[in-house]
């Protein structure tokens, strides 16, 4: 029996609706971790419910989750558990979200970490966006609130942002449900290591800081080769960062 | 060897430190804005993209303004009580037909003519049903139309210009200027406005806000408020102005809890919680127009249905207790009356009376079914001729009939006034009790969060009493 194609939409490989399959609250035997990060108020529950099928609560205020919630989906028989972490403007002071947020990334080792971006106000989430790509360069930029930023005259040139970025940039609208096939595809590609991606590192550093960072990372990568945020390590370290120190006493960075 | 290594690091990066000195955090924050700005000057192309953060300026400019915030907020909140009031009394009377007119005799003869025992049958359609329905018919229609207007209103982002405007009454009185988000959460539900509280990171504060949401009143507390304030405190005034000032005297019970927070929020904040109030940034989103469907689907199916899910749970139980304590007679008495006789003294001092008490001690479960309750315990004590007999809960039709039901009760101004203070200030229901413990973990406090209240409630309505009674 012949299948009629409504579309042309459903003969590309973002659409594979058959693929996906929305878990919920069903997050055992998943193959990959995937981590939800960005600014409070961007709309990360709002893309977590999208992906997931859940109804997390919602709503126009910042700092409104305040439980790690998960949830899971599955696409193309890979099962993916969904972290949505606890919205924060940095990860380098010390409130506990802050601290939730940077640990799961960096000692909870997602597969995938997918950092929701307000696209209205790129500038100042893009502060977040660089440090989350010191620690972990396997990350995805979901530009939320496409909408919006239309609707408020703003142009965003996705691929020069990707570009600059180095990692893939999605557009989004999750409250309409736009541009989260996009998503998943572009998810399963970095988790499968299909996509490689080579992000942005921080550039300008003053030279006396800079030439302390490269000292420090040298040593860091001696001792652990295999290391793939040492440059980062290095800024904690040169900070004090005493939970830093401790994970390294501990070997908890192998 | 390896741990060498690593003390090596680290002493590397202690000497580091020295040499590049203190500026360092300041540095790398300035190095990451240099490189986010760069980034978005080659990709982001605005044209006119501070127009709307204009409109957004201007808005708040009036909602959050010294002059027009607290009227705005006043008007807000009127506008949604007035709205959940008049809204709520349809489906209401269509649901208490249905599951109190309609069903409820339909069950009763359905167990007659399974020959059921009289005892086992009172007990569970008398006892637990009626309760269950009682609870269903009062609080479902205001609990839906109530918490979708507050969602709307959450998603729009009204919610943290309220925080804003509250901020420094909050600060000053030794709180976290969040609580107001979890004190507007409570008046739709303590036990919602409890669990909120964990948005405030200082456990300090948080405590202060568990501890004070029960002054926010409550849903389940609203229809008492206005059923009495109908029957009597409109009674006083002109026919054409009644309604407007009921509205008003629950609107001012609305706004007492409010004091009665903050004062207690000072009052823990200088005494046995004391400490600095720490500050936070709270960003003022962009107005979002809400999806209005969805909004209304989600806080039905995710607030409504599990508020009233556990309403039930801890209902049926309230229910199986009231017509047990009616039917169980030691001596001549039952249970019920021997308890009201014994608590009428104590009830005359604090200007109520021993069925008010013994009400809010049976519905401990769940404030909706105090109004029920009392009415079933005045006509048990009085032996006025109307109800469905001893432990059946009813309502009458007409708002009356209730009155006359009151006042042959022995009912007054006073009692009324009374018991809308004590309404405010007793124990939460024990879903919030519960919700209390499982946030604290500790039985100190919530001891404390149960307790309190109900002793600020008798001395209030104590020195009411005695005050009135010396005036008039």
């Amino acid at each position: 029996m012949e299948t009629k194609i409504q579309s042309a939409c459903e003969t590309c490989e973002h659409f594979n609706r058959d693929g996906l399959k929305k878990l919920g609250v069903r997050t055992d035997n998943f193959d990959f971790v995937v981590a939800l990060a960005g600014n409070p108020n961007t709309g990360k529950s709002t893309v977590f419910n999208a992906l997931t099928g859940l109804r997390q609560h919602t709503g126009n205020w910042p700092g409104k989750t305040v439980t790690r919630a998960e949830g899971g989906f599955e696409y193309n028989t890979k099962k993916y558990k969904l972290v949505d972490l606890p919205g924060t403007y940095s990860l380098m002071s010390t409130s506990e979200d802050e601290e939730a947020a940077r640990d799961f990334i960096l000692f909870g080792k997602p597969d995938v970490t997918v950092i929701v971006v307000d696209a209205n106000r790129l500038e100042r989430n893009l502060n977040l966006v660089l440090q989350i790509l010191e620690i972990t360069d396997k990350a995805v930029l979901c530009l939320n609130l496409m909408d919006e930023a239309k609707r408020n005259d703003v142009e965003i040139d996705v691929r020069t942002l990707s570009r600059d970025l180095g990692i893939p940039v999605v557009p989004a609208s999750a409250r309409f449900n736009r541009g989260i096939p996009e998503l998943i595809q572009t998810i399963s590609e970095i988790a499968s290591g299909k996509m490689v991606c080579k992000p942005h590192r921080i550039k300008s550093v003053p030279e006396n800081i800079e030439k302390a960072v490269k000292t420090l990372t040298v040593e860091i990568e001696k001792e652990f080769p295999n290391i793939s945020n040492s440059r980062w390590i290095a800024f904690r370290l040169l900070e004090g960062d005493k939970k830093i120190i401790e994970a390294l006493r501990k070997g908890e960075f192998v | 060897m390896k741990q060498n290594n690593i003390d090596h690091i680290i002493e590397l990066s202690n000497e580091l430190r020295w040499q590049i000195g203190d500026e360092f955090h300041d540095n790398l924050t300035e190095s990451i804005y240099a490189d986010a700005a760069d980034i978005v000057k080659d990709t982001v192309r605005s044209k006119d993209s501070e127009r709307r953060f204009r409109l957004d300026a201007k808005i708040d400019k009036i909602v959050t303004s010294k002059r027009f915030g607290f009227p705005i907020m006043f008007l807000i909140l009127g506008t949604v009580l007035w709205l959940t009031i008049q809204g709520a009394n349809y489906p209401s009377s269509l649901l208490a037909n249905l599951l109190l007119d309609i069903i409820h005799p339909a069950l009763k003869s359905g167990a007659a003519g399974l020959g059921m025992p009289w005892w086992l049958d009172g007990f569970l359609i008398d006892g637990v049903y009626l309760a269950v329905a009682w609870v269903i018919a009062v609080m479902l229609p205001p609990m839906a139309i109530f918490f979708p207007m507050f969602t709307l209103l959450e998603d729009f982002g009204y919610l943290p210009r309220v925080a804003f405007n509250l901020d420094a009454l909050f600060n000053k009185s030794g709180a976290h200027g969040k609580q107001a988000l979890t004190m507007s959460m409570g008046f739709g539900c303590n036990a919602a406005g409890v669990v909120a509280t964990r948005i405030i990171d200082s456990p300090r504060e948080r405590l202060i806000a568990i501890l004070t949401n029960n002054f926010s009143l409550c849903n389940g507390r609203w229809p008492t408020q206005i059923l009495i304030a109908t029957i009597f405190i409109g009674a006083v005034v002109p026919k054409s102005l009644s309604s407007f000032v009921s509205l008003l005297a629950v609107i001012g019970v609305a706004v007492l809890g409010m004091v009665f927070m903050f004062g207690v929020s000072w009052g823990l904040s200088k005494t046995v919680l004391k400490g600095e109030v720490s500050t936070f940034n709270l960003e003022l989103p962009p107005y979002r127009p809400p999806r209005f469907w969805k909004t209304i689907y989600t806080s039905l199916i995710d607030r409504t249905l599990i508020v009233l899910w556990r309403a039930i749970v801890f209902a049926a139980p309230a229910g199986a207790v009231i017509w047990l304590i009616s039917n169980i007679h030691i001596g001549n008495e039952s249970i019920a009356a021997w308890a009201i006789h014994s608590m009428d003294g104590f009830g005359f001092l604090l200007g109520l009376n021993g069925v008010i008490l013994l009400a809010y001690i049976v519905a401990i479960p769940a404030n909706e079914i105090v109004i029920p309750t009392i009415l079933m315990l005045t006509v048990l004590v009085t032996g006025v001729g109307v109800g469905e007999g001893a432990g059946v809960m009813f309502e009458l039709d007409s708002i009356n009939a209730t009155a006359d039901v009151l006042k042959a009760g022995g009912w007054t101004l006073l009692t009324a006034i009374n018991l809308m203070l004590f309404s405010l200030l007793h124990n939460p229901c024990s879903t919030t009790i519960y919700t209390i413990y499982k946030e604290t973990n500790s039985v100190k406090w919530t001891v404390v969060a149960s307790v309190m209240p109900v002793i600020l409630g008798f001395i209030v309505t104590f020195l009411v009493a005695q005050l009135w009674r010396l005036m008039f």
